[in-house]
Protein backbone atom coordinates (compact mmCIF):
# COMPACT_ATOMS: atom_id res chain seq x y z
CA UNK A 1 0.00 0.00 0.00
CA UNK A 2 2.55 2.34 1.54
CA UNK A 3 4.75 1.26 -2.23
CA UNK A 4 2.10 2.26 -4.50
CA UNK A 5 1.25 6.20 -2.30
CA UNK A 6 4.96 6.52 -3.16
CA UNK A 7 4.43 6.50 -6.76
CA UNK A 8 1.24 8.70 -6.83
CA UNK A 9 2.34 11.52 -9.21
CA UNK A 10 1.19 15.05 -7.50
CA UNK A 11 1.57 16.94 -10.40
CA UNK A 12 -1.61 17.03 -11.72
CA UNK A 13 -3.49 18.11 -8.47
CA UNK A 14 -1.00 20.94 -8.32
CA UNK A 15 -1.55 21.59 -11.44
CA UNK A 16 -5.69 21.45 -11.21
CA UNK A 17 -5.15 23.85 -8.11
CA UNK A 18 -2.32 25.80 -9.77
CA UNK A 19 -5.28 26.51 -12.19
CA UNK A 20 -8.19 26.87 -10.15
CA UNK A 21 -6.53 29.44 -8.27
CA UNK A 22 -5.23 31.91 -10.96
CA UNK A 23 -8.66 31.49 -12.90
CA UNK A 24 -10.59 32.16 -9.19
CA UNK A 25 -8.41 35.42 -8.76
CA UNK A 26 -8.79 36.60 -12.14
CA UNK A 27 -12.76 35.66 -12.29
CA UNK A 28 -13.23 37.87 -9.24
CA UNK A 29 -12.05 41.02 -10.68
CA UNK A 30 -13.62 40.28 -14.01
CA UNK A 31 -17.12 39.49 -12.36
CA UNK A 32 -17.38 41.45 -9.55
CA UNK A 33 -18.33 45.07 -11.79
CA UNK A 34 -20.60 42.35 -13.42
CA UNK A 35 -22.29 41.42 -10.40
CA UNK A 36 -22.16 45.12 -9.23
CA UNK A 37 -23.75 46.21 -12.59
CA UNK A 38 -26.31 43.49 -12.61
CA UNK A 39 -27.45 43.99 -8.82
CA UNK A 40 -28.00 47.45 -9.23
CA UNK A 41 -29.45 48.22 -12.76
CA UNK A 42 -33.19 48.12 -13.77
CA UNK A 43 -32.17 48.44 -17.37
CA UNK A 44 -34.18 45.95 -19.96
CA UNK A 45 -31.07 45.00 -20.84
CA UNK A 46 -30.43 43.42 -17.50
CA UNK A 47 -32.21 39.48 -18.38
CA UNK A 48 -29.77 39.68 -21.54
CA UNK A 49 -26.78 40.35 -19.46
CA UNK A 50 -27.76 37.65 -16.87
CA UNK A 51 -28.78 34.84 -19.75
CA UNK A 52 -25.18 34.85 -20.93
CA UNK A 53 -23.08 35.01 -17.79
CA UNK A 54 -24.82 31.65 -17.15
CA UNK A 55 -24.79 30.32 -20.06
CA UNK A 56 -21.69 28.00 -19.59
CA UNK A 57 -23.96 26.67 -16.57
CA UNK A 58 -26.25 25.09 -19.67
CA UNK A 59 -24.06 24.38 -21.88
CA UNK A 60 -22.32 20.86 -22.43
CA UNK A 61 -18.63 21.29 -22.12
CA UNK A 62 -17.80 20.51 -25.42
CA UNK A 63 -19.89 23.33 -27.00
CA UNK A 64 -18.15 25.94 -24.69
CA UNK A 65 -14.72 23.84 -25.64
CA UNK A 66 -15.18 23.99 -29.64
CA UNK A 67 -15.90 27.44 -29.68
CA UNK A 68 -12.64 28.90 -27.54
CA UNK A 69 -10.96 26.16 -29.42
CA UNK A 70 -11.88 27.39 -32.83
CA UNK A 71 -11.62 30.99 -31.54
CA UNK A 72 -8.19 30.46 -29.52
CA UNK A 73 -6.06 28.52 -32.35
CA UNK A 74 -3.69 30.07 -34.53
CA UNK A 75 -6.11 29.83 -37.76
CA UNK A 76 -8.34 31.89 -35.79
CA UNK A 77 -7.41 35.86 -35.91
CA UNK A 78 -7.25 36.24 -32.11
CA UNK A 79 -5.16 32.93 -31.71
CA UNK A 80 -2.95 34.55 -34.69
CA UNK A 81 -2.78 37.90 -33.59
CA UNK A 82 -1.36 36.51 -29.62
CA UNK A 83 0.96 34.12 -31.81
CA UNK A 84 1.85 36.77 -34.12
CA UNK A 85 2.69 39.50 -31.82
CA UNK A 86 3.30 38.32 -28.36
CA UNK A 87 4.64 35.00 -29.49
CA UNK A 88 1.66 33.55 -27.06
CA UNK A 89 -0.09 30.11 -28.10
CA UNK A 90 -3.51 29.89 -26.83
CA UNK A 91 -4.35 26.26 -26.93
CA UNK A 92 -2.93 23.56 -25.91
CA UNK A 93 -1.48 24.58 -22.84
CA UNK A 94 -1.96 26.49 -19.47
CA UNK A 95 -2.92 29.59 -20.68
CA UNK A 96 -5.41 28.39 -23.17
CA UNK A 97 -6.32 26.59 -19.73
CA UNK A 98 -7.00 29.27 -17.66
CA UNK A 99 -9.02 31.20 -20.30
CA UNK A 100 -11.35 28.60 -21.04
CA UNK A 101 -11.67 27.61 -17.12
CA UNK A 102 -12.51 31.90 -17.31
CA UNK A 103 -15.02 31.43 -19.43
CA UNK A 104 -16.61 27.93 -17.74
CA UNK A 105 -16.53 29.00 -14.11
CA UNK A 106 -17.89 32.57 -14.44
CA UNK A 107 -21.46 31.77 -13.41
CA UNK A 108 -20.14 30.50 -10.42
CA UNK A 109 -18.70 33.97 -9.40
CA UNK A 110 -21.01 36.24 -10.71
CA UNK A 111 -24.48 34.32 -9.68
CA UNK A 112 -23.53 34.28 -5.64
CA UNK A 113 -21.96 37.73 -5.61
CA UNK A 114 -24.89 39.06 -7.94
CA UNK A 115 -27.12 37.71 -5.06
CA UNK A 116 -24.93 38.94 -1.80
CA UNK A 117 -25.13 42.17 -3.42
CA UNK A 118 -29.14 42.14 -4.64
CA UNK A 119 -29.77 41.10 -0.73
CA UNK A 120 -28.16 44.13 0.48
CA UNK A 121 -30.61 46.72 2.03
CA UNK A 122 -30.49 49.44 -0.45
CA UNK A 123 -31.32 52.09 1.86
CA UNK A 124 -27.44 51.25 3.35
CA UNK A 125 -26.08 52.18 -0.13
CA UNK A 126 -27.98 54.98 -0.52
CA UNK A 127 -27.09 56.13 3.03
CA UNK A 128 -23.54 55.91 1.92
CA UNK A 129 -24.07 57.83 -1.70
CA UNK A 130 -25.99 60.84 0.45
CA UNK A 131 -22.52 60.39 2.97
CA UNK A 132 -21.00 61.92 -0.29
CA UNK A 133 -19.36 58.46 -1.55
CA UNK A 134 -18.80 57.07 -4.42
CA UNK A 135 -20.30 54.08 -6.02
CA UNK A 136 -16.71 52.48 -5.94
CA UNK A 137 -16.24 53.15 -2.37
CA UNK A 138 -19.31 52.12 -1.58
CA UNK A 139 -19.05 48.81 -2.98
CA UNK A 140 -15.09 48.60 -1.25
CA UNK A 141 -16.41 50.08 1.86
CA UNK A 142 -19.73 48.75 2.45
CA UNK A 143 -21.23 46.32 0.34
CA UNK A 144 -18.50 43.72 -0.07
CA UNK A 145 -17.80 43.86 3.79
CA UNK A 146 -21.23 42.81 4.62
CA UNK A 147 -21.73 40.06 1.62
CA UNK A 148 -18.58 38.15 3.22
CA UNK A 149 -20.56 34.93 3.13
CA UNK A 150 -22.11 35.16 -0.47
CA UNK A 151 -18.07 36.09 -1.37
CA UNK A 152 -16.95 33.00 0.25
CA UNK A 153 -19.68 30.97 -1.77
CA UNK A 154 -18.58 32.67 -5.18
CA UNK A 155 -14.99 32.20 -4.25
CA UNK A 156 -14.92 28.58 -3.21
CA UNK A 157 -17.73 27.31 -5.64
CA UNK A 158 -15.51 28.87 -7.93
CA UNK A 159 -12.50 27.32 -7.16
CA UNK A 160 -14.09 23.68 -6.41
CA UNK A 161 -16.13 23.81 -9.95
CA UNK A 162 -12.33 24.26 -11.71
CA UNK A 163 -10.81 22.13 -9.79
CA UNK A 164 -13.69 19.97 -11.37
CA UNK A 165 -13.63 20.87 -15.00
CA UNK A 166 -12.75 17.86 -17.21
CA UNK A 167 -14.78 18.39 -20.86
CA UNK A 168 -13.28 21.80 -21.50
CA UNK A 169 -9.69 21.15 -20.39
CA UNK A 170 -9.65 18.15 -22.17
CA UNK A 171 -10.59 19.71 -25.33
CA UNK A 172 -8.41 23.15 -25.13
CA UNK A 173 -5.78 21.34 -22.93
CA UNK A 174 -5.31 17.71 -24.21
CA UNK A 175 -3.08 15.96 -21.60
CA UNK A 176 -0.38 17.21 -21.59
CA UNK A 177 1.97 15.94 -18.28
CA UNK A 178 2.73 18.71 -16.02
CA UNK A 179 1.20 21.74 -18.21
CA UNK A 180 -2.24 20.72 -19.05
CA UNK A 181 -3.00 17.16 -17.47
CA UNK A 182 -4.83 18.13 -14.15
CA UNK A 183 -6.22 15.45 -11.84
CA UNK A 184 -9.27 15.03 -13.66
CA UNK A 185 -7.98 14.37 -16.43
CA UNK A 186 -5.34 12.21 -15.21
CA UNK A 187 -8.09 10.05 -13.84
CA UNK A 188 -9.93 9.80 -16.88
CA UNK A 189 -6.58 8.10 -18.21
CA UNK A 190 -6.06 6.19 -15.43
CA UNK A 191 -9.70 4.43 -15.90
CA UNK A 192 -9.25 4.61 -20.02
CA UNK A 193 -6.19 2.33 -19.33
CA UNK A 194 -7.75 0.30 -16.58
CA UNK A 195 -5.64 1.13 -14.09
CA UNK A 196 -8.17 1.26 -11.36
CA UNK A 197 -6.12 0.98 -7.80
CA UNK A 198 -4.40 4.67 -8.90
CA UNK A 199 -8.14 5.75 -10.64
CA UNK A 200 -9.42 5.36 -6.82
CA UNK A 201 -6.85 6.94 -5.17
CA UNK A 202 -6.63 9.77 -7.04
CA UNK A 203 -10.37 10.02 -6.80
CA UNK A 204 -10.44 9.28 -3.18
CA UNK A 205 -8.17 12.33 -2.96
CA UNK A 206 -10.30 14.51 -4.91
CA UNK A 207 -13.50 13.71 -2.90
CA UNK A 208 -11.58 14.30 0.88
CA UNK A 209 -10.56 17.83 -0.53
CA UNK A 210 -13.78 18.56 -2.31
CA UNK A 211 -15.88 17.44 0.84
CA UNK A 212 -13.12 19.42 3.36
CA UNK A 213 -13.73 22.48 0.79
CA UNK A 214 -17.02 22.46 1.11
CA UNK A 215 -17.49 21.61 4.92
CA UNK A 216 -15.28 25.15 5.47
CA UNK A 217 -17.61 27.10 3.94
CA UNK A 218 -21.20 26.08 5.10
CA UNK A 219 -19.67 26.08 8.47
CA UNK A 220 -18.07 29.42 8.30
CA UNK A 221 -21.44 30.89 6.59
CA UNK A 222 -23.52 29.45 9.48
CA UNK A 223 -21.19 31.20 11.99
CA UNK A 224 -21.39 34.37 9.92
CA UNK A 225 -25.77 34.16 9.77
CA UNK A 226 -25.77 33.28 13.40
CA UNK A 227 -23.42 36.38 14.44
CA UNK A 228 -25.86 38.44 11.69
CA UNK A 229 -28.97 36.92 14.11
CA UNK A 230 -27.11 38.09 17.38
CA UNK A 231 -26.60 34.51 18.15
CA UNK A 232 -24.16 32.67 19.25
CA UNK B 1 -34.35 79.82 1.26
CA UNK B 2 -35.44 76.63 -0.16
CA UNK B 3 -37.46 76.75 -3.31
CA UNK B 4 -39.03 73.32 -4.63
CA UNK B 5 -41.36 73.40 -7.65
CA UNK B 6 -41.14 69.80 -8.71
CA UNK B 7 -43.76 67.21 -11.00
CA UNK B 8 -43.19 63.53 -11.23
CA UNK B 9 -45.53 61.22 -12.09
CA UNK B 10 -45.99 57.94 -9.67
CA UNK B 11 -47.26 54.56 -10.02
CA UNK B 12 -48.27 53.77 -6.80
CA UNK B 13 -50.60 51.50 -5.05
CA UNK B 14 -53.97 54.01 -5.44
CA UNK B 15 -53.15 53.69 -9.65
CA UNK B 16 -51.55 56.75 -11.22
CA UNK B 17 -51.01 59.80 -9.91
CA UNK B 18 -49.40 63.23 -10.10
CA UNK B 19 -46.55 64.31 -7.22
CA UNK B 20 -46.95 67.96 -7.82
CA UNK B 21 -45.32 69.87 -5.21
CA UNK B 22 -44.44 73.98 -4.83
CA UNK B 23 -42.68 74.93 -1.69
CA UNK B 24 -40.91 77.49 0.14
CA UNK B 25 -38.98 76.43 2.69
CA UNK B 26 -36.94 79.31 5.18
CA UNK B 27 -33.85 78.18 6.24
CA UNK B 28 -33.80 76.57 10.38
CA UNK B 29 -37.55 76.01 9.59
CA UNK B 30 -38.88 72.64 11.09
CA UNK B 31 -41.29 71.18 8.49
CA UNK B 32 -43.37 67.89 9.18
CA UNK B 33 -44.54 66.46 5.90
CA UNK B 34 -48.12 64.19 6.70
CA UNK B 35 -51.22 62.63 4.73
CA UNK B 36 -52.08 59.12 3.74
CA UNK B 37 -49.80 56.52 2.80
CA UNK B 38 -49.55 56.83 -0.89
CA UNK B 39 -49.59 60.29 -1.01
CA UNK B 40 -45.70 61.00 -1.98
CA UNK B 41 -44.33 62.11 1.11
CA UNK B 42 -41.36 59.95 1.05
CA UNK B 43 -41.17 60.29 -2.72
CA UNK B 44 -40.53 64.16 -2.36
CA UNK B 45 -37.87 63.28 0.09
CA UNK B 46 -36.00 61.07 -2.15
CA UNK B 47 -35.99 63.67 -4.97
CA UNK B 48 -34.56 66.06 -2.39
CA UNK B 49 -32.36 64.11 -1.56
CA UNK B 50 -31.07 63.20 -5.82
CA UNK B 51 -32.11 59.50 -5.13
CA UNK B 52 -34.52 60.04 -7.33
CA UNK B 53 -35.19 62.05 -10.35
CA UNK B 54 -38.69 64.49 -11.33
CA UNK B 55 -38.92 67.30 -14.00
CA UNK B 56 -39.07 70.92 -12.24
CA UNK B 57 -36.32 72.72 -10.09
CA UNK B 58 -34.77 72.83 -6.33
CA UNK B 59 -32.77 75.81 -5.27
CA UNK B 60 -31.11 75.64 -2.11
CA UNK B 61 -29.96 78.93 -0.29
CA UNK B 62 -29.48 79.78 -4.69
CA UNK B 63 -27.69 76.93 -5.32
CA UNK B 64 -29.18 74.72 -7.60
CA UNK B 65 -29.97 70.93 -7.43
CA UNK B 66 -32.74 70.47 -10.38
CA UNK B 67 -33.72 71.53 -13.20
CA UNK B 68 -34.97 70.51 -16.78
CA UNK B 69 -30.96 69.74 -17.59
CA UNK B 70 -29.48 69.02 -14.47
CA UNK B 71 -29.47 67.09 -11.58
CA UNK B 72 -27.10 67.29 -9.01
CA UNK B 73 -25.78 63.73 -7.80
CA UNK B 74 -26.90 62.68 -3.88
CA UNK B 75 -23.29 62.87 -3.27
CA UNK B 76 -23.07 66.43 -3.48
CA UNK B 77 -26.03 67.82 -2.13
CA UNK B 78 -24.49 67.82 1.52
CA UNK B 79 -27.88 66.36 2.92
CA UNK B 80 -28.40 64.11 6.40
CA UNK B 81 -30.74 61.36 5.57
CA UNK B 82 -32.48 59.55 8.35
CA UNK B 83 -34.47 56.07 7.36
CA UNK B 84 -36.93 54.80 8.77
CA UNK B 85 -35.26 51.25 9.30
CA UNK B 86 -32.11 53.48 10.46
CA UNK B 87 -29.69 51.70 7.34
CA UNK B 88 -26.52 51.68 9.99
CA UNK B 89 -23.50 50.13 8.15
CA UNK B 90 -23.00 46.90 10.27
CA UNK B 91 -19.12 46.32 9.57
CA UNK B 92 -18.27 49.60 10.76
CA UNK B 93 -18.80 50.60 15.02
CA UNK B 94 -20.86 53.25 16.01
CA UNK B 95 -18.03 56.05 16.02
CA UNK B 96 -16.77 54.47 12.58
CA UNK B 97 -20.51 54.44 11.21
CA UNK B 98 -20.38 58.59 11.76
CA UNK B 99 -16.83 58.81 10.99
CA UNK B 100 -17.28 57.17 7.57
CA UNK B 101 -19.59 60.30 6.65
CA UNK B 102 -16.66 62.72 7.78
CA UNK B 103 -14.02 62.56 10.04
CA UNK B 104 -14.16 64.93 12.11
CA UNK B 105 -13.83 62.88 15.14
CA UNK B 106 -14.77 65.93 18.05
CA UNK B 107 -17.98 66.67 16.01
CA UNK B 108 -18.66 62.72 16.27
CA UNK B 109 -18.21 62.52 19.93
CA UNK B 110 -20.07 65.81 20.72
CA UNK B 111 -22.67 64.42 18.62
CA UNK B 112 -22.76 60.82 20.64
CA UNK B 113 -22.72 62.79 24.01
CA UNK B 114 -25.39 64.34 23.23
CA UNK B 115 -27.34 61.90 23.03
CA UNK B 116 -26.36 59.84 25.75
CA UNK B 117 -24.17 57.18 23.47
CA UNK B 118 -20.61 58.00 23.96
CA UNK B 119 -20.81 54.41 26.21
CA UNK B 120 -21.66 52.52 22.99
CA UNK B 121 -19.63 53.85 20.71
CA UNK B 122 -17.34 50.79 20.42
CA UNK B 123 -20.25 48.40 19.82
CA UNK B 124 -21.75 47.53 16.44
CA UNK B 125 -25.47 48.17 15.36
CA UNK B 126 -26.25 44.54 15.64
CA UNK B 127 -26.27 44.67 19.26
CA UNK B 128 -28.44 48.21 19.87
CA UNK B 129 -32.05 48.57 20.36
CA UNK B 130 -34.38 50.49 18.06
CA UNK B 131 -34.06 53.53 19.76
CA UNK B 132 -29.87 53.40 20.36
CA UNK B 133 -30.15 52.61 16.43
CA UNK B 134 -32.07 55.61 15.32
CA UNK B 135 -30.21 57.47 17.69
CA UNK B 136 -27.21 56.49 16.16
CA UNK B 137 -28.70 57.15 12.41
CA UNK B 138 -29.73 60.90 13.68
CA UNK B 139 -25.89 61.33 14.56
CA UNK B 140 -24.53 60.19 11.25
CA UNK B 141 -27.10 62.80 9.15
CA UNK B 142 -25.41 65.12 10.89
CA UNK B 143 -22.30 64.91 10.77
CA UNK B 144 -21.72 66.53 7.46
CA UNK B 145 -23.26 69.38 8.58
CA UNK B 146 -26.28 68.90 6.27
CA UNK B 147 -28.14 71.95 4.42
CA UNK B 148 -31.21 69.89 5.20
CA UNK B 149 -31.88 67.28 7.39
CA UNK B 150 -34.37 64.74 5.95
CA UNK B 151 -36.11 62.26 8.00
CA UNK B 152 -38.69 59.21 6.50
CA UNK B 153 -40.76 58.26 9.70
CA UNK B 154 -37.84 57.97 11.66
CA UNK B 155 -39.62 57.35 14.87
CA UNK B 156 -42.38 55.20 13.72
CA UNK B 157 -40.73 51.62 14.40
CA UNK B 158 -40.10 52.59 18.39
CA UNK B 159 -42.43 52.72 21.28
CA UNK B 160 -44.26 55.54 22.87
CA UNK B 161 -41.84 56.32 25.78
CA UNK B 162 -38.78 56.06 23.53
CA UNK B 163 -40.66 58.19 20.89
CA UNK B 164 -40.85 60.76 23.55
CA UNK B 165 -37.20 60.40 24.60
CA UNK B 166 -36.19 60.42 21.15
CA UNK B 167 -38.61 64.07 19.99
CA UNK B 168 -36.59 65.36 22.64
CA UNK B 169 -33.33 64.88 21.57
CA UNK B 170 -34.57 65.68 17.46
CA UNK B 171 -35.21 69.26 19.66
CA UNK B 172 -32.67 69.65 21.36
CA UNK B 173 -29.91 68.74 18.19
CA UNK B 174 -32.33 71.06 16.09
CA UNK B 175 -31.88 74.05 18.49
CA UNK B 176 -27.92 73.56 18.69
CA UNK B 177 -27.71 73.56 15.08
CA UNK B 178 -30.75 75.00 13.56
CA UNK B 179 -30.82 72.34 10.75
CA UNK B 180 -33.55 73.06 7.82
CA UNK B 181 -35.36 69.46 8.65
CA UNK B 182 -37.97 68.10 6.60
CA UNK B 183 -39.63 65.29 8.68
CA UNK B 184 -42.28 62.53 7.56
CA UNK B 185 -44.51 61.64 10.17
CA UNK B 186 -47.96 60.61 11.20
CA UNK B 187 -48.06 61.28 14.20
CA UNK B 188 -50.06 64.50 15.56
CA UNK B 189 -48.22 64.84 18.80
CA UNK B 190 -44.48 64.45 17.26
CA UNK B 191 -45.79 67.08 14.75
CA UNK B 192 -46.87 69.66 17.79
CA UNK B 193 -43.99 68.88 19.58
CA UNK B 194 -41.12 68.82 16.81
CA UNK B 195 -42.41 71.06 14.06
CA UNK B 196 -43.34 74.74 13.09
CA UNK B 197 -44.94 74.07 10.21
CA UNK B 198 -47.26 71.22 8.84
CA UNK B 199 -47.41 70.06 4.93
CA UNK B 200 -50.34 68.02 3.99
CA UNK B 201 -50.23 65.84 1.33
CA UNK B 202 -53.12 63.62 -0.33
CA UNK B 203 -52.30 62.51 -3.64
CA UNK B 204 -49.14 63.77 -4.63
CA UNK B 205 -50.99 67.44 -3.99
CA UNK B 206 -50.43 69.82 -1.20
CA UNK B 207 -53.87 70.48 0.26
CA UNK B 208 -53.15 72.02 3.84
CA UNK B 209 -50.21 73.78 4.81
CA UNK B 210 -49.72 75.85 7.93
CA UNK B 211 -48.67 75.78 11.45
CA UNK B 212 -49.38 72.81 13.52
CA UNK B 213 -51.83 74.34 16.00
CA UNK B 214 -53.85 75.71 12.58
CA UNK B 215 -53.91 72.35 11.16
CA UNK B 216 -54.26 69.98 13.77
CA UNK B 217 -56.38 71.40 16.30
CA UNK B 218 -59.77 69.79 15.30
CA UNK B 219 -62.09 71.56 17.86
CA UNK B 220 -64.50 74.11 15.58
CA UNK B 221 -66.59 76.51 17.47
CA UNK B 222 -67.72 76.61 21.03
CA UNK B 223 -66.53 72.80 21.13
CA UNK B 224 -64.54 72.18 24.37
CA UNK B 225 -62.48 69.02 23.23
CA UNK B 226 -62.82 66.69 19.65
CA UNK B 227 -61.37 63.70 18.63
CA UNK B 228 -61.58 61.18 15.67
CA UNK B 229 -62.27 57.89 16.35
CA UNK B 230 -63.70 54.44 15.03
CA UNK B 231 -66.57 52.94 16.36
CA UNK B 232 -66.28 49.38 17.89
CA UNK B 233 -69.13 48.47 19.10
CA UNK B 234 -72.83 49.66 20.06
CA UNK B 235 -74.40 47.94 23.09
CA UNK B 236 -77.94 47.72 24.08
CA UNK B 237 -77.91 48.06 28.14
CA UNK B 238 -81.62 47.93 29.03
CA UNK B 239 -83.00 50.90 27.67
CA UNK B 240 -80.17 52.70 26.53
CA UNK B 241 -77.63 52.28 24.08
CA UNK B 242 -73.29 52.46 25.09
CA UNK B 243 -71.30 53.30 21.51
CA UNK B 244 -67.61 51.64 22.04
CA UNK B 245 -64.98 53.74 20.23
CA UNK B 246 -61.85 53.63 19.97
CA UNK B 247 -59.37 56.66 20.37
CA UNK B 248 -55.83 56.71 19.86
CA UNK B 249 -54.52 53.70 21.90
CA UNK B 250 -57.95 54.22 24.18
CA UNK B 251 -61.32 52.88 24.67
CA UNK B 252 -64.42 55.20 25.19
CA UNK B 253 -67.47 54.28 26.26
CA UNK B 254 -70.42 56.70 25.37
CA UNK B 255 -73.94 56.85 25.73
CA UNK B 256 -76.20 57.05 22.51
CA UNK B 257 -80.30 57.82 22.17
CA UNK B 258 -82.16 54.96 19.84
CA UNK B 259 -81.98 57.83 16.72
CA UNK B 260 -78.47 58.13 16.63
CA UNK B 261 -77.43 54.34 16.70
CA UNK B 262 -80.02 54.45 13.28
CA UNK B 263 -77.18 57.40 11.65
CA UNK B 264 -74.14 55.14 12.94
CA UNK B 265 -72.47 52.27 11.38
CA UNK B 266 -70.02 49.76 13.09
CA UNK B 267 -66.47 50.43 11.57
CA UNK B 268 -67.13 53.89 10.43
CA UNK B 269 -65.21 57.35 11.93
CA UNK B 270 -66.99 59.27 13.85
CA UNK B 271 -66.02 62.23 15.80
CA UNK B 272 -66.60 62.53 19.59
CA UNK B 273 -66.89 66.47 21.04
CA UNK B 274 -68.45 67.69 23.98
CA UNK B 275 -69.49 71.42 24.65
CA UNK B 276 -71.28 72.08 27.98
CA UNK B 277 -68.58 70.86 30.17
CA UNK B 278 -65.38 72.06 31.26
CA UNK B 279 -62.82 68.95 30.43
CA UNK B 280 -60.52 68.47 33.37
CA UNK B 281 -56.73 67.71 33.64
CA UNK B 282 -54.56 66.23 35.60
CA UNK B 283 -51.01 65.02 35.71
CA UNK B 284 -50.94 61.05 36.01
Amino acid sequence: MIEILKDIEFEPFLLSFKLAGITTFILFFISLPIAWYLSQTKSKFKPILEAFTALPIVLPPSVLGFYILWSLSFNSPIGAFFQEYFGIKLVFNFTGLVIASCFYSLPFMVQPLQGGLESINKNMLEASYISGKSRFETLFRIAIPNIKPALLTAIIVTFAHTVGEFGVVLMVGGSIPAETKVASVAIYEFVEVMDYTNAHIYSGIMITLSFLTLLGVYMFNGKQKNMLLGKK
Amino acid sequence: MIKIDINKKLHGANGEMDLNVNLEIKEGEFLALAGLSGSGKTTLLRILAGLETASGTINIHNNLWLNDKFCLPSQKREIGFVFQDYALFPNFSVLDNLLYVNKDKELANYLLKMTELEELKNRFPQTLSGGQKQRVSLCRALMNRPKILLMDEPLSALDSNMRTKLQNEILTLHKEFNTTTIMVSHDPSEIYRLANRVVILNFGEIINDGTPKDILLKTKGSQKFSFEGELLDIIKVDVIHVAIVSIGQQLVEVVVSKEEVKNLKIGQKVSLATKAFSPTIQGL
